[in-house]
C-alpha cells in the first residue's frame, strides 16, 4: 500500500479535539492517581487531622488570642494540611514524573502544557477541601466547635485560593529536585517552616526568636489571613500578607520557569 | 496535495512527514550534533544506528519538539515541531522508566486519546499492542514487557502517520523484542513512517528500508541495511603471541590491531585468512579468541574507511589504526 491510497482512505484530521475534556480528563486522573497512592493520600490528609484532633481534645475550648482554641486551630491546622497537599502533590509528583521521563512523554504529546498543570491545581484544591472538612467535621465533634456559615465558608475559601503560592513553590522544588530527594526536601523545608509559622502551636507560646522569624515564612501569611476570619490574627494588614503571597508566587514560577527549560537542555543519548 | 499546511515551505507540496537540516545541538560545551541531514519520507522505516552517546535520543527531541536546534532547522509534516499542532500527527515512544503506576492501562490510553483530534478506538489500540487482557490493570502491576507494550499503545493511540521509536526495545527479552517488531512492521506496512534509534545492528537490519549510522553528532553512513552491515561487520581476534600489532595491521582484511595489556587485539573483516597467517607465523601463539566487533569498533572501522576516502576528515579514533 502506497501514501496515496493510504490518505485517500483516511479521513482528514480536523481539530476536533476538546479542550475541556483534555484538562476535565487530566485532572480527574490525576486526582485518581494520587488518591491511589497510600504514601501521597494517608499522610497528607491523616497527619493535619491527627495532629488537630489531639490539640483540640486536648485545649479545644481554651482561648488563644481572644478566639476559642479550637477555631484558631482549625485555622492553622487546615492551612497545614492545604500547604502540605499542594507542596507534596506538585513538588514531590513533578520531580518523580521528570526524573522518569513521563513528563518529557507529555510534552512530545499535543497535550497542552497548561492542562497538566492545572490538573495538578485542580487536584491540590480537591486534596486541601477534603482537609478543611475533615478538620472542621473534627472540631464540631471533638470541641463542640461552632462557626457561623460565613466564617466556615470563609475559612475554606481562603485557604483554597491560599493553596496557588504553595502549588507554586512545590512546582520550583519539583523542577529543581530529583525524583529521589524530592520527598527528603519538601519535608525538610515543609515541616520547620510549618512550626516556624505558628501553624502548630500559636506563636505567642514558641520562642521569642521564632517569633521574629515568623514574617520571613510563607506559610505565616496564609496562616494569618485565616485567622482572620475568626478573628484571631495578629493584627497586621491584609495587603502584607497578599503580597508576600505573591511575591513567594513570583519567585517560585521564575525559578520553575528556569528549571523546565534547564531541563529542555538536559543532555542525554 | 492531500494536507496544505499553511506555515510552510511553498518550493515542496508534501513536505517529508519528519527532517533535520543541517541541525546543531550543544549542550555547555558538549555537541551533541554537529549538523545532521535526515529525512523520513512516507511509508518509510528509518533506524537511527549509533552507540550510546551518538547524538540518537537529541536528534529524537528536536523533532520531539522538547528541545529546539542552536542552528539548522527541525520540521515535522514541514512544521515546527514544538507547534502543539504539527505533534498531532506523530507518536512519540520514549525511553521511560515508568509511569504513574497507579493508573490502569484503559486509563493512561483514554487520557492520551483526548490530546488527539482523531483517535483510533481504544480497544483497537489495545488488541494492536497486545493489551486487551490487561486493560483494567494497573501500571504499577504490568512485567516490562507489557509496560514497554503500553509506551508501544500511547504513541499509537493518536492514528499517528508517524511513530518515533527512541531505543523501543532495550531491556526486552526476545519474545517480547519479536513482538515488538511485529506491531512496527504492521504499522509501516499500513504506508506509515517510522524514525527509529537503536544501538543493535541485528535491529536496524531486521526492520529498516534505510539505516543512518550516526556517531559523535555526525552522519557516517546512510544506506540499505545490508550495505551497512557489510561494511561494519566484522570480528574481533585477541591472542598471545610474539608478532607485533605494527607488523599484523599491514595484512589484507585487518581494519587495526594494538596491544590490549600482554595480548595483542586485531579487527578484521573476516577472522579467518588472519587466523591463519596467525598460526603459520607464530607457531607459539596461545589463548587464541575470536569474537564478533561490538557496535563501537564496527564504528570505528567505519570512520577507517572514510578516513581512507577523505583522509583530510580523519576522525581522531583513526589514530589507533595499526599504532602501538
Amino acid at each position: 500500500m502506497n501514501a496515496e491510497t493510504m490518505d485517500a482512505a483516511r479521513p482528514l484530521a480536523v481539530g476536533s479535539r476538546n479542550l475541556a475534556r483534555i484538562y476535565a480528563l487530566e485532572a480527574k486522573y490525576e486526582f485518581l492517581k494520587l488518591l491511589r497512592l497510600p504514601a501521597y493520600s494517608l499522610p497528607t490528609i491523616a497527619f493535619p487531622a491527627v495532629f488537630y484532633a489531639l490539640f483540640t481534645v486536648t485545649y479545644g475550648s481554651h482561648q488563644i488570642g481572644g478566639v476559642q482554641a479550637a477555631a484558631y486551630m482549625l485555622a492553622t491546622y487546615g492551612t497545614f494540611g492545604v500547604i502540605g497537599a499542594a507542596l507534596f502533590g506538585f513538588g514531590v509528583g513533578v520531580a518523580v514524573e521528570r526524573g522518569q521521563g513521563w513528563l518529557l512523554l507529555k510534552r512530545a504529546s499535543p497535550m497542552p502544557p497548561g492542562a497538566y498543570f492545572a490538573a495538578k491545581c485542580a487536584m491540590s484544591l480537591v486534596f486541601g477541601a477534603i482537609i478543611v472538612t475533615v478538620l472542621s467535621v473534627l472540631g464540631a465533634l471533638l470541641a463542640g466547635l461552632r462557626l457561623p456559615p460565613g466564617e466556615w465558608l470563609g475559612l475554606g475559601l481562603v485557604q483554597m485560593a491560599g493553596a496557588f503560592p504553595f502549588c507554586a513553590l512545590g512546582l520550583a522544588f519539583g523542577t529543581w529536585c530529583g525524583p529521589n530527594s524530592a520527598p527528603a526536601v519538601v519535608n525538610l523545608v515543609y515541616l520547620p517552616m510549618s512550626l516556624a509559622s505558628g501553624l502548630w502551636m500559636p506563636l505567642s507560646i514558641l520562642p521569642a526568636f521564632l517569633r521574629h522569624l515568623a514574617p520571613w515564612m510563607p506559610p505565616y501569611h496564609l496562616a494569618q489571613l485565616a485567622l482572620k476570619v475568626v478573628g484571631g490574627d495578629a493584627g497586621q494588614p491584609v495587603w502584607l500578607h497578599v503580597g508576600a503571597l505573591a511575591l513567594v508566587t513570583a519567585i517560585s514560577l521564575g525559578l520553575a520557569r528556569a528549571g523546565l527549560r534547564r531541563d529542555a537542555d538536559q543532555t542525554y543519548g | 496535495m492531500h494536507r496544505p499546511s499553511p506555515d510552510l515551505e511553498t518550493r515542496r507540496p508534501d513536505p517529508p512527514p519528519a527532517e533535520l537540516r543541517g541541525a546543531v545541538k550543544r549542550y555547555g560545551a558538549v555537541t551533541a550534533l554537529a549538523g545532521v541531514d535526515l529525512e523520513i519520507r512516507r511509508g518509510e522505516l528509518v533506524a537511527l544506528l549509533g552507540p550510546n552517546g551518538a547524538g540518537k535520543t537529541s536528534a529524537v527531541k528536536l523533532l520531539l519538539g522538547t528541545s529546539a536546534p542552536d542552528e539548522g532547522v527541525a520540521r515535522l509534516f514541514g512544521a515546527d515541531p514544538r507547534a502543539p499542532a504539527a505533534r498531532t500527527r506523530m507518536g512519540a515512544m520514549l525511553q521511560i522508566s515508568k509511569v504513574p503506576e497507579t493508573l490502569a492501562v484503559r486509563e493512561h490510553l483514554e487520557l492520551f486519546a483526548s490530546y488527539y483530534p482523531a483517535p483510533l478506538a481504544l480497544d483497537r489500540v489495545l488488541a494492536a499492542a497486545g493489551l486487551e487482557a490487561l486493560a483494567a490493570r494497573p501500571f504499577g502491576k504490568l512485567s516490562g514487557g507489557e509496560r514497554q507494550r503500553l509506551l508501544f499503545a500511547l504513541a499509537l493511540v493518536g492514528d499517528p502517520e508517524l511513530l518515533i521509536l527512541d531505543e523501543p526495545t532495550v531491556g526486552l527479552d526476545v519474545e517480547s523484542r519479536h513482538r515488538l517488531w511485529e506491531a512496527i512492521q504492521g504499522f509501516v506496512r499500513r504506508g506509515r513512517s517510522v524514525l527509529l534509534t537503536t544501538h543493535y545492528l541485528e535491529e536496524a537490519d531486521a526492520l529498516s528500508d534505510r539505516v543512518v549510522v550516526i556517531h559523535e553528532g555526525r552522519v557516517l553512513a546512510e544506506g540499505r541495511p545490508a550495505a551497512i552491515k557489510a561494511r561494519t561487520a566484522g570480528r574481533r581476534i585477541r591472542c598471545l603471541t610474539s608478532l607485533r600489532p605494527a607488523e599484523i595491521a599491514g595484512w589484507d582484511g585487518v581494519r587495526s590491531a594494538r596491544w590490549d595489556g600482554p595480548a595483542v587485539e586485531v579487527l578484521s573483516s573476516t577472522a579467518e585468512p588472519v587466523v591463519r597467517e596467525l598460526l603459520a607465523r607464530d607457531p607459539g601463539l596461545s589463548e587464541l579468541e575470536v569474537a564478533a566487533a561490538s557496535l563501537e569498533e564496527a564504528f570505528l572501522a567505519l570512520t577507517g574507511d572514510d578516513a581512507a576516502d577523505a583522509p583530510s576528515s580523519a576522525p581522531p579514533e583513526t589514530l589507533s589504526r595499526g599504532a602501538a
